[in-house]
C-alpha cells in the first residue's frame, strides 16, 4: 500500500517539476522498512506435538559418538595401516566385505553418516535460508540425494560380487 | 564548604577551576547508524565528535549529541540505570545496555560505533519494532499457573528452591541476549533466548504448576532445540544472566521428563 502512495507521490512530483525523478520520502511517504526474516507475530504456527526436534537432537550426539569409532577406525585401515592409500584396490575391498562383521560396520557408518551428515544440512538450512520456498526445495534436493545415497550404498554392500568381471 | 582547602579553591578564581573542570574531558567520535525512513531508504553511518568525561556512559554522549548537536537521533532510554531495559544496543559490535557502558571501558580513542540491535525492524535510527520478541515472550505464558484452589496464605518456598531459578528472574527483557542469536537473525520464528529464560524462570518454580505446558511449548519445532550453543546470549547479557546454561537445563529437563 504505501508503495503505490509513493509511486504516486513521485508521478506527482514529476508532474510539477522536470527534475530527474528522484523517489523523496516525507512524513507521508515514507520508506519502506526493512523486516527481519520469517518475523514472530501472533499468528506464528502454533505447537506442533511431538518430539521430532529433540530426537534428531539427540541423534547428532549418539550418531556423533558412534561415528567418532566408525569413521576414525575406517580412516586407520583405509589411510594408515598396512600400506596406507597404495594398498587400497578391488581386492581390498573384496577380501574385507567377504567377512559380515566389516559389513556390518560400513552398513552402519553408511547409515549414521549419512543420515547424520543430512539432519546436520537440515539445521544449516533451517538456519539460513529466509524464503519458505527455497527452504522447501533446498529440503527437497538434500533429502532425494540423502535417499538415493543410502540406498545405493546399502545395495552395494549386501549385492557386492567379488566375481564380477 | 568551611574547610580551608574549599576556600582556597574558590579564591583560585573561576577560569582556573573552569579549566581544571575541562582538563579531564576527552574528544571522542561516536559513528551512530542512523535511518530515517521520512528522509531516505537507506541507512548511513554519521560521526559525531563531542568532548565527555570518559568516565561518563554511550548514553550520556548520546544524550549530549541529542541535547547539544541534533536533535533527531532517536533512541530509547527510560531508567538510565540498567533496569528498564529499554536501550540495549550494538555498541562497537557488541550487544550492550547503553546506560551500563562506560566510555572509557570500550576504547574510546578509536570511533566508538552504535547500531540499532539485529533481527528485529528498525524503524528510527537506535528504535527497533520489539513486538515479535515480546510476542516470542508472551508465547510461553510467563505467569504463574496453578491448580486448584487458592491457598489462603502465601505460598511458601524454601530458599533451595528459590535458588533453584535465581538467576532468571534477574531478565529485564533488553533483547541484548536474542538479538545477539544467529539462529534469530535468519529466522526470527525461533522463539530466541530471552523467551527460553522467562520460560526457565517458571518451569523451575516451585510454586508453578504450568512447568509441563512451558516444556512442551519449548519442545517445538522453533523451540529449545534451534539452539546451536552459541553462547553470544550469555556473553550479551547485561545482567550476566547464564543464558546458555539455563537453555541447557530447559533441554536437560526436557529429556530427562520423557525417558
Ligand atoms: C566423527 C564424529 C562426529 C561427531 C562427534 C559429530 C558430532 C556432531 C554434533 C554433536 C553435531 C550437532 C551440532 C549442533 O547441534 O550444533 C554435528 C553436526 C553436524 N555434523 Fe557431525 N559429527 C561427526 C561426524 C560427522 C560426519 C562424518 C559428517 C558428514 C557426513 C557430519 C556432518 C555434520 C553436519 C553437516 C552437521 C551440521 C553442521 C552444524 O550443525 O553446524 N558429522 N555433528
Ligand atoms: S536474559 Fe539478559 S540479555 Fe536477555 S533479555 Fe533478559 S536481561 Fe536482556
Ligand atoms: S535506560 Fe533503562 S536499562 Fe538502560
Amino acid at each position: 500500500m504505501s508503495t503505490t502512495e509513493t509511486t504516486e507521490a513521485a508521478k506527482n512530483d514529476g508532474a510539477g517539476e522536470p527534475t530527474d525523478s528522484v523517489t523523496l520520502y516525507d512524513v507521508d511517504h515514507p520508506a519502506p522498512v526493512i523486516e527481519p526474516p520469517r518475523k514472530r507475530t501472533a499468528k506464528t504456527p502454533k505447537a506442533s506435538r511431538g518430539n521430532f526436534e529433540m530426537q534428531t537432537w539427540l541423534f547428532m550426539r549418539l550418531s556423533g559418538i558412534v561415528l567418532v569409532v566408525l569413521v576414525l577406525g575406517h580412516l586407520l585401515i583405509q589411510l594408515v595401516l598396512d600400506g596406507g592409500v597404495s594398498k587400497i584396490g578391488f581386492a581390498f575391498v573384496a577380501g574385507r566385505w567377504a567377512s559380515p562383521f566389516w559389513q556390518v560396520w560400513d552398513l552402519a557408518m553408511l547409515w549414521l553418516a549419512m543420515l547424520h551428515g543430512a539432519n546436520g544440512l537440515r539445521t544449516v538450512i533451517n538456519d539460513y535460508a529466509e524464503r519458505d520456498n527455497t527452504r522447501f526445495w533446498l529440503k527437497m534436493l538434500l533429502y532425494t540425494a540423502t535417499v538415493f545415497t543410502v540406498l545405493l550404498g546399502t545395495l552395494v554392500i549386501f549385492t557386492f560380487d567379488p566375481n564380477i568381471r | 564548604m568551611s574547610t580551608a582547602t574549599l576556600d582556597k579553591n574558590d579564591s583560585a578564581g573561576p577560569v582556573d577551576s573552569a579549566e581544571n573542570s575541562a582538563s579531564h574531558l576527552i574528544t571522542l567520535t561516536l559513528r551512530i547508524r542512523r535511518f530515517n525512513p521520512e528522509v531516505s531508504e537507506d541507512a548511513q553511518w554519521q560521526d559525531f565528535t563531542l568532548k565527555i568525561d570518559p568516565k561518563d556512559r554511550v548514553l550520556d554522549a548520546l544524550h549530549q549529541i541529542k541535547w547539544e548537536q541534533d536533535g533527531t537521533l532517536t533512541f530509547r532510554r527510560s531508567c538510565a540505570h540498567g533496569i528498564c531495559g529499554s536501550d540495549a544496543m550494538r555498541i562497537n559490535g557488541r550487544n550492550r545496555l547503553a546506560c551500563k557502558t562506560l566510555l572509557k571501558d570500550i576504547n574510546p580513542e578509536k570511533p566508538i560505533t552504535v547500531e540499532p540491535i539485529k533481527g528485529l525492524t528498525v524503524l528510527k535510527d537506535l528504535v527497533v519494532d520489539m513486538e515479535p520478541f515480546f510476542q516470542a515472550y508472551r508465547d510461553v505464558m510467563p505467569f504463574l499457573i496453578t491448580n486448584g484452589n487458592e491457598p489462603t496464605r502465601e505460598r511458601y518456598q524454601s530458599a533451595a528452591d528459590r535458588e533453584r531459578f535465581d538467576d532468571t528472574t534477574k531478565c529485564i527483557l533488553c533483547a541484548a541476549c536474542t538479538s545477539s542469536c544467529p539462529v534469530f537473525w535468519n529466522d526470527g520464528q525461533y522463539f530466541g533466548p530471552a523467551a527460553i529464560v522467562n520460560a526457565h524462570r517458571f518451569i523451575f518454580d516451585s510454586r508453578d504448576e504450568g512447568g509441563e505446558q512451558r516444556l512442551e511449548i519449548l519442545n517445538d519445532r522453533d523451540g529449545v532445540w534451534r539452539c546451536r550453543t552459541t553462547f553470544n546470549c550469555t556473553d550479551a547479557c547485561p545482567r550476566g544472566i547464564e543464558v546458555t546454561k539455563a537453555i541447557q537445563e530447559v533441554k536437560r529437563a526436557l529429556i530427562t521428563r520423557r525417558f
